[in-house]
């Protein structure tokens, strides 16, 4: 077996957090305070650890803890998990900006991180110039850019414009350079901080290929963090789920990303509440629960092919004024590899919100809930996942980033009096009028199509 | 070509990199850009670009002329000197040690993003700061000949000394800025007593007036001041005659300056591992 290239033991790292009303560190402060803690121990010398510790303003926190584990040469390792699970602060310590408060690492060979595209880009610099300032920031020499530099060039296809200053460029320039330039870094080992979303969908696609490149023809090691489960599964080998600091999983990338998922998937009550999620938007006005009921009322877990339904959004109020219009909309979607917060496009059934109906509602109560049902359900049996969103004065308000999983159990939606077969072909069902006639006359047919396009 | 040779590489809690000599030099090359950079930064998009670092010195050296060698009437105390050489001298290595100053204790803060963001050795920041004055201070220089081009004053060999003055004024520069930049990251205090620092320096400093005129008996004690040994060393290097550098006091400033420099790293390396979490 191969030496590992990272191994790393018993990481934590702790952050002091103070919860002292707006306590930057003042000099007047520290010098004040030292003064005080002195003249205490000088004159109650037993009181002075009682006055240090202070619980209630400074509390400890954790950001990672116990981590240990070792990555061998060649792999490509997802680190995947909610927000702050300590992602972020593992590839910092691995890449030696920050320092850890316990434990050992032992890294083999040349490191270099990407924490963020384009770090030490300066504007008034032209594309030319900020190449050479951001490799030698990366850890490039001058002799090493000057022989990548064509290539850096007609990757991030900016020939035209490499003499102009970069504060010139369209965003998308910028990352695509910025980018570039890391992308021709030689490490033996490469950390990546989900620098991957950026730019436009070519871009992202040729930035994943040269990763892949990276890893699979190069040999090289990669740590990715992304939230992005698709690129997870399609780019790493394998994958670490960190919950809370600590190493939740740690294996082959499918059954982490499917792990991860999973407790979005298997909360079972019909009842979901959106409480620790992420969310986009202005927060005006939030949705905080879903559930489906019947249209008598009932709160339903599954719901059945054909039958009526309503969907039922709970919502809280923030700030929305009273005059301001808002809907409320959702999309349903088939995928279960799907992520968190990426991807929501994919597999998409159907989109469909009030406003489409040209429905707006006006006034919310500080709890409420908005209602839409549907007098038939024509969806397959099976999984789906649905997304919900809020618009107020035409601007998004909410959209939390948390997947509802629906279950679509064989009911009877052809109206034969027995419940259909739960294989279908495909999510969505359809069903109409069928009649069998003789034909009478071609030529009257050909000529009655002819008639209707003009 | 790439090195084949494997790097290990421990980070350990409380221990700091393993490779941080090592990495000073691979990253040597960053020295020169990060320098290179705010050298071309500062005068893109102004009109007379560099002719500013020449402009500054002239100005002032005129300024303290008139100031201290007509309207306090210095002038007569040191016979033999254009006065305008005499100031000229003293503000040089003046210049160079307040804007290296200054520039050291801001270098780590205006350079956040990146400290934060890639790891290299610090120490790399407030170094190239002084680089980047070190230019200045070259171009500067052009002045001096041109005045003693001028006033017809030519050198004695005592010039050849002058670089180990010039490396004396940085290093004193960078050891005051090695605790200044540090403490900056974490109290931004420090931004605001730089420049008073550099404000009241220029005037308990011998810039625009010679050190003879400080009476003997507090010679010693005005040497505590490291200035003053540099800026006479600098005088006796480029105008020779007429003008004595107080040995005893300028081993002492040479002193205080290695022990700053020596704290300075300390407290530098001590607190680099933290910058990124408190910057």
């Amino acid at each position: 077996m191969p030496d590992p290239v990272i191994s790393v033991e018993n990481l934590g790292k702790k952050y002091i957090l103070s919860h002292q009303q707006q306590r930057s560190t003042n000099l007047r402060e520290v010098i004040s305070e030292g003064a005080k803690t002195l003249g205490r121990r000088f004159f109650k010398p037993s009181d002075v650890p009682a006055t240090r510790t202070k619980p209630s303003e400074v509390e400890e926190f954790w950001a990672l803890r116990d981590v240990s584990f070792e990555i061998e040469q060649g792999d490509v390792v997802g680190i995947i998990g909610g927000n702050g699970a300590g992602k972020s602060t593992l590839l910092k310590i691995l890449s030696q900006i920050t320092e850890p408060t316990t434990g050992r690492i032992k890294v083999e060979g040349r490191v270099a991180s990407l924490l963020e595209v384009g770090t030490g880009f300066h504007p008034d610099l032209t594309g030319r110039e900020n190449i050479y300032l951001n490799g030698a920031i990366l850890g490039m020499g001058r002799v090493e850019i000057k022989r990548k530099f064509d290539e850096i060039v007609e990757f991030a296809e900016v020939e035209k414009f490499i003499d102009t200053a970069v504060k010139y460029y369209s965003s998308g320039m910028y990352v695509r350079l910025a980018f570039a330039v890391a992308a021709h870094l030689e490490p033996e080992l490469l950390i990546v901080d989900e620098v991957l979303a950026v730019g436009d969908v070519s871009f992202q696609k040729k930035c994943m290929g040269k990763m892949g490149d990276i890893a699979t023809n190069e040999g090289r090691t990669i740590l990715l963090v992304s939230h992005n489960m698709g690129s997870i599964e399609a780019l790493c080998t394998k994958a670490m789920l960190l919950v809370g600091g600590q190493i939740k999983q740690f294996g082959s990338a499918h059954d982490v990303v499917l792990s991860y998922l999973e407790p979005i998937y298997q909360s079972k009550s019909p009842l979901k509440k959106f409480a620790n999620c992420t969310r986009r938007g202005n927060g005006k006005l939030q949705i905080i629960s879903f559930h489906m009921e019947s249209p008598e009322g009932t709160v339903l877990e599954a719901i059945k092919s054909g039958d009526a339904v309503v969907f039922v959004f709970g919502f809280e109020n923030i700030n929305t004024q009273p005059y301001e219009r808002f809907s409320i909309g959702f999309s349903i979607h088939l995928s279960l590899h799907m992520g968190q917060e990426m991807g929501l496009h994919y597999g998409c059934l159907s989109h469909y919100a009030s406003h489409f109906s040209q429905v707006h509602f006006r006034d919310p109560p500080d709890h409420g809930y908005v209602r839409c049902g549907f007098s038939e359900l024509s969806l397959s049996p099976g999984e789906y996942i649905l997304a919900s969103y809020v618009m107020v004065a035409d601007e998004e308000a909410d959209r939390p980033h948390l997947p509802i999983p629906i279950t679509v159990l064989p009911g009877d939606f052809y109206r034969t009096g027995t419940a259909m077969e739960k294989d279908m072909w495909g999510p969505l069902l359809v069903k109409g009028e069928w009649e069998l006639s003789a034909a009478k006359d071609d030529l009257s047919m050909s000529q009655a199509s002819v008639r209707q396009t003009p | 070509m790439k090195q084949l040779r494997r790097t290990s590489l421990v980070i350990e809690a409380g221990q700091g990199s393993s490779l941080y000599w090592q990495d000073l030099w691979r990253y040597r090359e960053l020295f020169y850009f990060l320098a290179w950079r705010d050298v071309v930064v500062r005068y893109k998009q102004t009109l007379v670009g560099i002719a500013w670092v020449l402009i500054r010195p002239l100005i002032t050296m005129v300024a303290f002329t008139i100031v201290f060698g007509k309207l306090a009437g210095l002038e007569s105390k040191s016979p033999g000197i254009p006065y305008p050489i005499l100031v000229f001298a003293g503000m040089l290595p003046w210049q160079l040690f307040s804007d290296s100053l200054s520039r050291v204790s801001t270098s780590l803060v205006s350079n956040s993003h990146v400290v934060s963001k890639v790891y290299f050795p610090r120490l790399i920041v407030p170094v190239s700061a002084i680089l980047v004055s070190f230019v200045d201070f070259l171009v500067s220089n052009i002045l001096l000949l041109a005045l003693m081009a001028w006033y017809s004053f030519a050198p004695s060999w005592r010039v050849l000394t002058l670089p180990f003055f010039v490396l004396l004024t940085c290093l004193t520069a960078l050891a005051l800025g090695l605790w200044l930049a540090a403490l900056n990251v974490k109290y931004r205090d420090f931004s605001h007593l730089t420049p008073l620092i550099l404000q009241f320096g220029v005037y308990i400093s011998p810039v625009g007036f010679s050190s003879s005129i400080v009476p003997d008996r507090w010679r010693l004690l005005y040497s505590l001041n490291p200035l003053v040994g540099i800026i006479d060393g600098f005088r006796w290097a480029v105008l020779g005659r007429g003008t004595q550098v107080h040995w005893l006091g300028f081993t002492l400033s040479v002193g205080l300056v290695i022990v700053l420099l020596a704290t300075g790293l300390w407290y530098f390396r001590k607190t680099e591992r933290t910058f990124a979490d408190v910057i």
